[in-house]
């Protein structure tokens, strides 16, 4: 009998990309859950109008690129950076800043730079920097959060209509539906002179962090460690940003603790949590080696700090990851690990 | 308990073992022809000693140890050469090999079998009576026993001698069962090379998926000194290196041996062959192979070297639905055969039947998205998505110093990568590339040399020439000053002559 010849290994995983993309799609579930809960409809919306979006430039970039499509579509990479960048959009960004963002995202940030697996940098993030950059207007006119100071919630008519239209409800007062966030508020007042102490009483704050926020937060926190526990996204990524923002935060609490917000105050507040479990372990971007993974989120939870603290915006994740984006290459150049046999040191 | 010392990485992989290892080992049925390949061993093929027509008997040398690394080559069974040819072997190329073709007499009958005292011989005797006996590694990789068996160049003194029973491939079940059947006769061939070796430490490796086997060699190792030391069911702790650094914490060199830290280390079928061989006289005729996977009754089967695959896979009961590949060895790093027509070597530790069940569905590779989950399950702690990287640019160069050699091609980056990328064909690319190019140097450096030898014979000869010329033409005015240039134009030309052009020959023939 005559038999075909394959190379081994002749048994694999039962493993995709995939199945990679998709775990991480659940895990944003349970923080997405709760910026709905606090936000309400503007987070599923923007979330659709990103897939969508996401899905139709996947599509004609894949198609224009020659790649076949059904193998390439069905990898979920382009759902997974739509979510990403829509979770981190206001809730009511009208409907052209998040198809602006998406199609940064896909067409330039992704598919120009080559593709799935060669792309330099985030490409949500990229998404994210250009809106930041582009429309700071429409970028930080945030939801307050339900529940709190915002006792009536908008319906879904309402909230397709600011959307689509940019008409808000006439039956809210303009500011009793957006406002500042935490970090915001902590940096605006710090600059008029306040202490963290006299700030930390403003009706914005939580327990910890920001209100509501922090829910999203521990949402985030719960799905990151299960994508950890699946070895979806490397834990030393995680840990590593996470790490690197509360010691440069406790430094600096230390220092003076009127001046400088404590560093769970820092874990807990904007895109922290977030960006350490579902950003910064995007695997294409960051740095390949063990030890390169450490210190690559290191690096982005030190950025993270500085801007937060020193530069001019008030939450830094998507540019430290991206200028950690950068430096990846170089670390793993210099954080191979020492292969079995050679000499130590 | 004594101490493990893990390697990094490695896999948990699906077993398999128990469709294979429930039952005692069958002895084969007497084939009506073998086929028995001269190069069953690394090392240089064994030269035939018999030719068509001739008689041989059982156990009778029909292939000589040609040089150090080389193995004897004997017939497993009585009866009429019927050819010395090329053969299809179980070689990944496909290529055919020089082999002997045996008809058998259905006699059976043994050679005069000369048991040797090796406690009386001198060690190096007794590697010759095993390089004799076609004694080689049986785990798979099939290396002459005798040359393992001899230290001087590594080391002084041999600190830990190791029993490898890991056998940590799903599927295969032949070490289990040899050990659970024959695990006194293992440690009489131990003893052997304990004698030889004069290890301070004796340790036995095994699975711990393999409790039987366990049991069985910890008996027979009772009062010897030998410890069993069972390991995590990790794959591949069966990997020398890995073994080494398993059990000891020692790792070996990148480009060394594990008796360069002092340790050797065998397969316990190997063990059990030595035995025979000193014991009994028996050279190494038969192996114990693994027939498994999709045939309707696996099992193990003590069969003679160089009966068809086709012929095993009869004996379990025939193939079981349709079969998709053919492989040698695990699933892991056994490699798909073109046809169940070739025979049994001494490598041959299991015959897998494999149908889509068993297999991987083929799907096209994706692109790397530096996951990491190849790094975290490298044994050898490479960056196995940077080699594949390089590999696929055929930067050999910058493969290389990701260490490209290190790569023990154990497929665990293979079997975890979410892209479905076959690395490790990748790094074999990559090997294949650069000895090829080291060939290709190393015959333009010859060529180099044979011209500049070729140039300054010509000019030694002119000057030769010239000196005669001049020693007959009488000399007008100051011969003395004339002499010393010619003593010193032969003497010139004396280191090159003769030997320099009989290495370059020599290495043109090793060479080819």
């Amino acid at each position: 009998m005559r038999f075909r010849t394959v190379t081994s290994p002749h048994i694999l995983e039962a493993t995709s990309v995939g199945r990679v993309m998709r775990r991480v799609l659940y895990a944003m579930v349970p923080g997405i859950a709760a910026l709905c809960w606090f936000f309400g409809w503007g987070v599923p919306v923007n979330l659709a109008i990103a897939t969508g979006v996401a899905l139709v430039a996947e599509t004609a970039m894949l198609a224009a690129r020659g790649k076949p499509l059904a193998l390439h579509l069905t990898d979920h990479s382009a759902v997974v950076t739509a979510w990403l960048l829509a979770v981190a959009l206001p809730p009511l960004a009208p409907w052209w800043l998040t198809t602006i963002g998406v199609l940064s995202a896909i067409v330039v940030a992704k598919h120009l730079y080559g593709g799935l697996g060669y792309n330099p940098f985030n490409p949500a993030m990229v998404g994210y920097v250009v809106l930041l950059i582009s429309f700071p207007r429409e970028m930080s006119s945030w939801l307050i959060p339900h529940g709190f100071d915002q006792p009536q919630a908008m319906t879904l008519a309402e909230t397709l209509q600011a959307i689509f239209q940019g008409a808000l409800p006439a039956r809210f007062a303009p500011d009793a539906l957006t406002g500042a966030t935490a970090l915001d508020v902590l940096r605006t007042k710090l600059g008029l002179g306040l202490t963290v102490t006299e700030i930390r009483n403003s009706p914005v704050f939580g327990i910890v962090a920001g209100r509501g926020w922090e829910w999203a937060a521990l949402g985030f926190l719960v799905g990151g460690l299960w994508l950890l526990y699946v070895r979806a996204a490397d834990w030393r990524i995680s840990a590593g940003m996470l790490g690197g923002l509360a010691v440069i935060a406790t430094v600096f609490y230390l220092i003076d603790p009127q001046r400088y917000a404590p560093p769970w105050f820092h874990l807990w507040s904007g895109a922290a949590i977030f960006g350490a479990f579902f950003i910064a372990t995007d695997p294409v971007t960051a740095s390949a080696t063990p030890r390169g993974r450490l210190l690559y989120g290191a690096g982005i939870g030190v950025l993270v700090y500085i801007i937060r603290g020193f530069g001019g915006y008030p939450d830094g994740v998507a540019f430290a990851v991206l200028l950690m984006n950068i430096a990846a290459p170089t670390i793993d150049l210099y954080t191979q690990p020492r292969v079995f046999g050679a000499r130590r040191g | 308990m004594s101490r493990l010392f893990p390697f990094h990485g490695g896999l948990k992989t699906v077993r398999h073992k128990t469709e294979s290892n429930r039952e005692a080992v069958r002895a084969s049925a007497l084939p009506p022809r073998l086929t028995v390949p001269l190069r069953q061993h690394i090392g240089a093929i064994a030269k035939p000693l018999v030719q068509a027509g001739d008689r041989v008997l059982k156990g009778q040398m029909i292939g000589q140890p040609d040089g150090y690394i080389s193995a004897g080559v004997h017939a497993p069974t009585s009866g009429r050469v019927a050819a010395v040819e090329q053969r299809p072997v179980p070689h990944p190329s496909g290529l055919p090999d020089w082999c002997v073709v045996i008809d058998s007499d259905g006699e059976d009958r043994w050679i005069d079998r000369q048991p040797v005292d090796y406690r009386r011989l001198h060690p190096s005797e007794l590697r010759n009576a095993l390089r004799n006996a076609g004694v080689v590694g049986l785990g798979g990789a099939a290396f002459p026993s005798a040359v393992k068996l001899n230290l001087s160049g590594h080391c002084e003194h041999l600190q830990t001698l190791i029993l490898n029973g890991a056998e940590c491939e799903p599927w295969i079940t032949c070490d289990d069962r040899i050990m659970r059947e024959r695990a006194a006769e293992i440690v009489a061939g131990l003893d052997v090379m304990a004698h030889v070796l004069e290890p301070r430490e004796v340790l036995i490796g095994i699975e711990d998926d393999k409790p039987e086997a366990i049991a069985a060699m910890t008996a027979a190792c009772a009062e010897t000194g030998y410890q069993v030391r069972p390991v995590p069911t990790r794959y591949p702790s069966g990997s020398v290196k890995q073994l080494v650094k398993l059990l000891t914490g020692k790792e070996t060199p990148v480009d060394g041996l594990p008796v360069d830290v002092g340790v050797q280390c065998f397969n316990v079928a190997t063990a059990y062959t030595i035995h025979r061989a000193v014991d009994f006289g028996e050279p190494v005729i038969s192996r114990i192979v693994t027939v498994t996977g999709r045939v309707n009754q696996p099992q193990n089967i003590e069969a003679l070297l160089g009966t068809p695959f086709a012929e095993l896979v009869d004996q379990s009961g025939g193939y079981r639905d349709e079969i998709q590949r053919l492989i040698m060895g695990g699933p892991m790093m056994g490699f798909a055969l073109h046809s169940d027509e070739v025979p049994v070597t001494k490598a041959t530790n299991c015959i897998l039947a494999a149908g889509a069940a068993e297999l991987a569905p083929e799907q096209p590779a994706m692109p790397c998205i530096r996951c990491g989950a190849c790094v975290d399950a490298c044994p050898a702690d490479l960056l196995p998505q940077q080699l594949y990287w390089h590999a696929r640019a055929k930067e050999f160069d910058k493969a290389q110093d990701y260490h490209l050699f290190s790569c023990i091609e154990c497929g665990c980056c293979s079997y975890v990568c979410p892209s479905r990328i076959p690395l490790v064909q990748y790094y074999r690319y990559a090997k294949n590339e650069i000895w090829a190019q080291e060939k290709e140097k190393q015959k333009a450096e010859l060529a180099r040399q044979r011209h500049q030898a070729r140039q300054e014979r010509l000019e030694r000869e002119k000057q030769e020439r010239e000196a005669k010329l001049r020693q007959k033409t009488p000399p007008r005015a100051e011969p003395v000053a004339e002499k010393p240039s010619i003593e010193a134009a032969v003497a010139r030309a004396k280191p090159f002559p003769a030997p320099a052009l009989d290495t370059i020959a020599e290495t043109v023939n090793r060479s080819d």
